[in-house]
């Protein structure tokens, strides 16, 4: 049973290599210019290779993705291989999450106060600190923190791992890199985004409660009341928590893919690590608003 | 390395810290006693208009939120907005019972308030309350204010 995994685990890692190697050979760098073609025909040309470069690309990472679920019977099998990573990409990251948290719930209760103050309804402060941050500002500002955090670590340590050839010498051990390396780092993301996230929120309502009722002297009462009042347990908190989770799958898919896919050496990890933090903030934004759209239009 | 029992150790303090503060967000900020006690009873209730009442608006007596609207629509026959509501099970009413349309300030939100009755019967899930009074809307208040004064001004300068 064990053994049939493996070879089946085997079988499909020969299949990803052989997938990353054959297209990729054949011109990274773009098309050569062919002294018979217009040069229209040559724009094109190269307009198609960046289009089929990059659809490429992303079906290797649809198709890595899968590959790391169906890999992760061992991260979660051996769990403790994932508590070591929650600890390297979860507790490491509190500091700077709660620090970020109180900061940006103080700003808000700031702005807020002074908006509201011109309408006259400053005890609706507790209602905006709390709205904006359980549905928007938790999930995307802890996801964007949690890129650059711990993103950019699980690539660049992925990719050094490669460049010094500690994933090939595990191949030639028998040991699944994926399982072994890449499933423990994206379950760990996956697990720490959602309760950072929720962390980050918590935070900056105390820091509006700070500024707004002990700095400014909102009265504490409504400023709680409100809040509990139209905040709503499944339709804000829950979406927001769902919002939180969906960045933890995309940010560490991307960080574990970058890493994985990056050149083996020291600027191929180094543009990956760029990549990842690039590439997970807007895929960030992006999902936050598609999200955005589904779970509160219109109610 | 750090030996496993202290990673074990850190890695529980950091989840515990995350559900903590989930926690006190489900139940200091999103206040959710009420939203699990789900069991609720339906009511129903037609108003001319229902100026700017929303879905999840809430449904209160004597100021006590005792439900929440959960489906507004137009009746296509009779023209009268029918708002759909959900009230908490532990709170009867009189078959009586007055629906009015209430705002919370001069700019708050507006919601559906209760004035109970005298009758013995209760409204029981599905029924509908027969007596409302729509919302005020500002505008007409204002406009009927102005035709008023614009009438009598008339009356004097006639005098």
């Amino acid at each position: 049973m064990a053994d049939s995994q493996k070879s089946k685990a085997a079988a499909s890692l020969q299949k990803q290599r052989d997938s990353l190697a054959s297209p990729r050979g054949t011109g990274s760098q773009g098309p050569k210019l062919e002294p018979g073609k217009s040069p229209l025909a040559h724009i094109l040309t190269k307009l198609g290779h960046g289009v089929t470069d990059r659809l490429w690309r992303l079906g290797f990472a649809a198709h890595f993705f899968v590959a790391v679920l169906l890999n992760s019977g061992t991260a979660l099998r051996r769990f403790q291989l994932t508590i070591r990573e929650i600890y390297f990409s979860g507790t490491l990251s509190i500091i700077i999450i709660l620090v970020s948290g109180l900061f940006v719930g103080m700003v808000l209760g700031l702005q807020g106060y002074d908006t509201l103050e011109r309408y006259g309804s400053s005890e609706a402060l507790g209602v905006l600190v709390a709205l904006s941050l359980v549905r928007e500002l938790g999930p995307v500002v802890a996801g964007l923190l949690f890129a650059s955090r711990a993103g950019a670590a699980i690539t660049a340590e992925i990719g050094l791992m490669k460049a010094t050839e500690q994933i090939s010498a595990m191949e030639m051990m028998a040991v699944n890199p994926i399982a072994r390396v890449v499933a423990p780092r994206f379950w760990a993301g996956v697990i720490s985004m959602p309760l950072l996230a929720a962390l980050f929120s918590a935070m900056g309502i105390f820091g509006g409660y700070l500024v707004g009722v002990r700095l400014i002297g909102v009265d504490a009462g409504s400023f709680w009341s409100q809040m509990q009042a139209t905040v709503d347990f499944r339709e804000d908190i829950l979406n927001g928590v769902i919002k939180s989770f969906v960045f933890g799958i995309l940010i560490s898919w991307i960080a574990v893919f970058e890493g994985y896919d990056a050149d083996p050496t020291a600027e191929g990890v180094s543009r990956a690590t760029t990549r990842t933090v690039v590439t997970s903030s807007l895929s960030i934004l992006a999902a936050d608003f598609i999200l955005t759209a589904f779970m509160f239009r219109g109610s | 390395m750090m030996n496993r029992a202290t990673l074990d150790l850190w890695v529980g303090l950091f989840v515990a810290i995350g559900l903590g503060s989930l926690l006190f967000l489900a139940l200091k900020v999103g206040n959710l006693s009420f939203a699990s006690g789900g069991e609720t009873y339906q009511l129903q209730a037609k108003f001319d208009n229902i100026g700017g009442l929303k879905v999840r608006g809430a449904v209160k007596s004597a100021g006590v939120v005792v439900g929440r609207v959960s489906q507004i629509h137009l009746d296509p026959e009779a023209f009268v907005a029918v708002v759909t509501m959900h009230v908490d099970n532990r709170y009867k009413f009189p078959r009586d019972t007055f629906a009015t349309i209430n705002t919370s300030g001069l700019l708050g939100e507006q919601y559906i308030g209760f004035d109970v009755g005298g009758d013995a019967e209760m409204l029981k899930d599905g029924d509908t309350v027969k007596k409302t009074q729509s919302a005020v809307v500002l505008e007409k208040l204002i406009s009927q204010f102005m035709f008023d004064k614009a009438a009598g001004d008339g009356g004097n300068a006639k005098k």
